[in-house]
């Protein structure tokens, strides 16, 4: 397949993801949506990874994927410590820090 | 061949992306996420990339996903309703009009490459040996701050999970905590000098001295420093 | 030693006293009035010193200048401390160190009781010092330097007793209206340093007749702007309403600042800068006119208020408007002769006027007063050879110096023989109103103050009171104290006025025309570059002595219509009164100046102010530039401020739609 169909699929899921973490309400699943736009990334990275013959974006996309992971652990340990406290599961209810 | 697999792939990616964003119970787009990034593993495949679509299996589908099955569980979280603002429209159209964006971008820019299939690649692209091996030499750095990283987010989640004790019961009362005479010449100049001349008065008003200074509540003192 | 050396040592005997008395005020208690006397006493001698000196020297060698440092070097402007000892100086030094000394002297038993006796020791010092500088100095920075620190000086002695309202709102008008001197000396100074690029006198009058041709427009302007300066230091209409009020201080400070000094500063400064009004006729005729007017209008004033200081004070003014008016129209050295007579008799009336005013035990009204005759005698007699003086009678020095100016004035012609003519009326009305002061106080029946004198006991108010409203206060610090004394009991007064009361007698005879010319001829000097000083413009002794003659005799007429109006007939004043009561009226209130100027200058000044204060400032100012810019600012960050709603999904809308952005302008800026 041409490269381009892969950057379209790229783009699709990201996009997907961001309309995800734009209309849910649970942190759990903007934090999948999050995810979502990640893999987005990965995929364009190993695209041109492969277009250009270097192995430089899939080893980039293997660091993305270890930030991610980062990222749900400390994502997950406030979910965790908010769900403990008794507060709502709910991004807008939670919304102190404003000014 | 590739085409049709590439079809598939694709379809089932975007199909669980989809159901991520839609699904209402969490366990149902936690399992639509995996089924997403399987076939995003198999995309990784069709480009050469055959390390990252284990460590995407692997390390994603199965670390990652599995912890968030276990949170999911714990947390609960249910139906809820959808976004009851402005949001609920515009943020399909921000998306919408992201991705039409992009599109042009990609589509108009006239990226090389984009027609073609890929650059020539030796034997052994993708290999988890030539992989390792770039990690070692030329992205050391990156290798190191990675697990670095990952150090401080795995202490991060532990300090912010953790239960602390003590903190659940409105009974404790913080003042007798601060009230308690700790060991002779512990603690901060404040609270020494303060505890010292609460008990040189109190010496005063009894008359005699003691040498050791609060004592018998050594070990608690020890457990709040 | 040379003019100049005395010259500086006439000017460190003050500064000495003043700094010693100003430094050590709580330690001194009579000690301030020994050290203040001997100061000015130290630089009499000194300023007798300097005309010895100078009178060794040649005539040619008489303009002496010394400078200490270079005081002012910027712009093109080359100031020195520098003074200039020529006769006009000394002549000038003379009066105004031996006059004060004498009034020290009388103040050291006058002020006697008063708990502020040093600081007003120090404060007489440091005029003096002022006007000194003022004498002394020699180009236009320090003559102004001198001119504001008199008025300061005249500031605080006004209101020395300063827990009087009174006193404290006189010495605020006097101060203000001075200062208004000051602009116009300060502008005049321009006008002509714009031209002579010299501030020195001595280089100015050099450079002038190149300079300036006849009544150019900057030298007139520049000189018109020198008569304010000078018309509000010598209290000129219409720049006059601060002296009577200035009666408010002590009754010495009265005598030496408005009364021989100060308030002549105004004629020294036509006098010195006399080679400028030469060249501007306009300004002298201007000058001249002025000074006439005062001259009547204080005299008519002085024929209706009761207050005796009041009287003088209105005396003083028109006095000076003839100083004024003779030294305007080119009689230097008569108007500098009438200067230091009316000095001697001035100074003479005010400190009698303090004693009887010690008598009455405060209180200065004229309707209060009468019959002191026999219980003060030696009041009596300096109030009569002062009012015989200031009436201008022969053999006293008024006589000779009044007329002086009258002759020169005559002997001009042309406008400044009406101007003369004026001048002979205005002697009518000095005799007038100086024997009217003097027979309401000192004959007819005797007061209850004069028996309670007679049978040898001062009066005594039993509760302190302010005498110009009635106000009731105390003797401590800042008001007068409680003693009141008496010329008849006080041998420093008796000493300090019989001195004055000599020199007002055989003072005249310095000046007799035909006979001796001591005072022109050692002025002439430096009156030598004015040809309307020569000795063309001069009358001939025969005119001379027969102006004398008819002052004289207006001034006999006076006294007699005076005698027959108060002593004889006592009732005609009050028919007076009664049959013209607007005129009354309109004398009493000082020719309605006072409300005058209050409506053309304070109303409005007021008007502005406030104007300012409710528009400019608080709309303006605090509503609109600082209100609005703080306005500005706060509903800025309050706008942005509802971009931090606190809810998540806001946010990532924005981190979208900003990377949509960015995407866009990529996408645009590389087709």
């Amino acid at each position: 397949m041409a490269l381009g169909w892969y950057l379209a699929v790229s783009v699709l899921i990201f996009c997907i993801g961001s309309g995800g973490v734009l209309v849910r309400r649970n942190p759990l699943v903007i934090l999948l949506c999050l995810e979502l736009m990640l893999n987005a990334g990965n995929l364009a990275l190993v695209t041109f990874a492969r277009m250009h013959g270097g192995e430089a974006g899939q080893i980039f996309a293997l660091i993305v994927m270890v930030v991610a992971a980062c990222e749900v652990t400390v994502g997950l340990g406030l979910i965790v410590a908010i769900s403990r406290r008794n507060l709502p599961i709910d991004v807008d209810e939670l919304h102190e820090l404003n000014g | 061949m590739s085409a049709a697999l590439f079809f598939i792939a694709a379809i089932i990616a975007i199909i669980g992306a989809i159901g991520v964003v839609t699904l209402r119970n969490p366990l149902y787009a936690v399992l639509a996420l995996v089924c997403h990034l399987v076939a995003l593993a198999a995309l990784f495949l069709l480009l050469r990339a055959e390390f990252v679509a284990a460590a995407q299996v692997v390390v994603y589908a199965g670390a990652v996903m599995v912890l968030y099955v276990f949170v999911v569980a714990y947390v609960g979280g249910g139906d809820e309703i959808k976004a009851g603002n402005s949001l609920r429209i515009l943020g399909p159209m921000f998306a919408v009009a992201l991705a039409i964006e992009l599109f042009i971008a990609m589509l108009g820019t006239g990226l090389s490459g984009i027609k073609g299939h890929g650059a020539r690649y030796k034997l052994g692209f993708g290999d988890p040996e030539h992989i390792g091996k770039l990690f070692l030499t030329d992205y050391l750095f990156a290798f190191e701050v990675a697990s670095l990283l990952l150090l401080v987010a795995a202490i991060g989640a532990i300090v912010l999970a953790r239960r602390r004790r003590g903190l659940e019961d409105d009974d404790v009362d913080f003042k007798t905590i601060r009230a308690t005479p700790r060991p002779a010449y512990t603690g901060t100049i404040a609270e020494a000098v303060g505890v010292r001349r609460v008990l040189e008065q109190l010496e005063q008003a009894h008359g005699g001295a003691s040498e050791l200074v609060g004592a018998p509540r050594d070990s608690e003192a020890e457990d709040e420093s | 030693m040379s003019p100049t050396t005395w010259g500086w040592l006439v000017l460190l005997f003050p500064l000495l006293g003043t700094i010693t008395i100003g430094l050590g005020f709580r330690t001194y208690s009579r000690a301030a009035g020994v050290i203040g006397t001997a100061a000015i006493g130290l630089a009499f001698v000194c300023a007798v010193g300097a005309l010895i000196s100078l009178l060794g020297r040649s005539g040619a060698h008489r303009e002496v200048v010394s400078s200490l440092w270079n005081y002012d070097v910027s712009g093109g402007v080359d100031a020195g401390f520098q003074i200039l000892v020529d006769p006009i100086s000394v002549f000038m030094m003379l009066v105004v160190t031996g006059v004060s000394t004498l009034i020290h002297l009388y103040s050291t038993a006058y002020m006697r009781s008063d708990e502020g006796y040093s600081r007003y020791f120090a404060y007489l010092n440091y005029f003096v010092l002022s006007m000194l500088i003022l004498v002394l100095g020699g180009n236009f920075v320090m003559l102004i330097i001198g001119w504001a620190f008199v008025g300061a000086a005249s500031y605080l002695l006004i209101s020395f007793w300063y827990r009087r309202s009174s006193a404290t709102g006189a010495g605020i008008k006097a101060f203000v209206i001075n200062v208004l001197g000051d602009v116009g000396l300060v502008l005049g100074t321009f006008f002509i340093f714009r031209h002579t690029h010299t501030v020195s006198f001595l280089g100015s009058f050099a450079a002038a007749p190149h300079v300036f041709h006849n009544d150019s427009t900057d030298l007139v302007a520049g000189c018109l702007l020198f008569l304010v300066g000078a018309f509000a230091k010598s209290a000129q209409v219409p720049l006059h309403t601060w002296l009577p009020d200035a009666m408010e201080g002590p009754t010495p400070v009265s005598s030496l600042i408005h009364a021989a000094t100060m308030v002549t500063a105004g004629v020294y400064l036509i006098v010195r800068l006399h080679p400028l009004f030469q060249l501007a006729p306009t300004a002298g005729e201007v000058g001249a006119i002025i000074g006439c007017a005062t001259l009547l209008i204080a005299g008519t004033i002085a024929l209706v208020v009761t207050d005796i200081k009041r009287v003088i004070a209105y005396s003083t003014m028109s006095q000076i408007g003839y100083m004024i008016m003779g030294a305007s129209a080119g009689a230097y050295s008569a108007a500098l002769f009438h200067l230091m007579t009316h000095a001697f008799f001035k100074a003479l009336l005010f400190m009698a006027a303090g004693s009887i005013i010690g008598a009455m035990a405060g209180s200065q009204s004229l309707d209060r007063m009468s019959g002191f005759r026999k219980a003060m005698p030696f009041t009596f007699a300096c109030f009569i050879v002062g009012g015989l003086a200031l009436s201008g009678i022969p053999p006293f020095s008024g006589w000779l110096s009044k007329d002086d100016i009258i002759a020169y004035l005559n002997n001009r012609g042309g406008v400044y023989e009406v101007l003369g003519i004026l001048g002979y009326v205005g002697a009518l009305l000095t005799g007038l109103y100086t024997f009217r002061m003097i027979f309401r106080a000192f004959f007819g029946d005797p007061s209850p103050e004069a028996v309670e004198l007679e049978h040898g006991h001062i009066a005594h108010a039993e509760v302190p009171t302010n005498p110009a409203n009635g106000e009731v206060e105390d003797t401590e610090v800042g008001f007068p104290g409680p003693e009141h004394v008496i010329a008849e009991r006080e041998p420093a007064m008796k000493v300090a006025m019989g001195l004055l009361a000599l020199a007002a007698v055989v003072g005249g005879f310095l000046q007799l025309p035909g006979v001796d010319h001591v005072i022109q001829n050692f002025l002439s000097t430096s009156l030598s570059d004015a040809p309307l000083a020569s000795a063309a413009h001069e009358p001939s002794s025969s005119s001379a002595w027969a102006g004398l003659i008819i002052g004289a005799v207006i001034g006999l007429v006076g006294i007699t219509m005076a005698y027959g109006v108060w002593v004889r007939r006592p009732g005609t004043a009050a028919k007076f009164q009664a049959a013209l009561p607007w005129l009354h009226d309109f004398l009493v209130n000082k020719w309605y100046f006072d409300e005058a100027i209050d409506l053309v200058v304070v109303r409005p000044a007021l008007a502005i102010g406030r104007f300012a204060q409710s528009v400019l400032e608080r709309i303006v100012i605090s509503g609109g530039v600082t209100g609005g810019v703080t306005g500005v600012v706060r509903s800025g960050s309050a706008a942005v401020r509802r971009a931090q709603t606190g809810v998540l999904r806001f946010y990532a809308a924005a981190v979208i739609l900003g990377l949509s952005a960015v995407v866009l302008y990529f996408l645009i800026s590389s087709t």
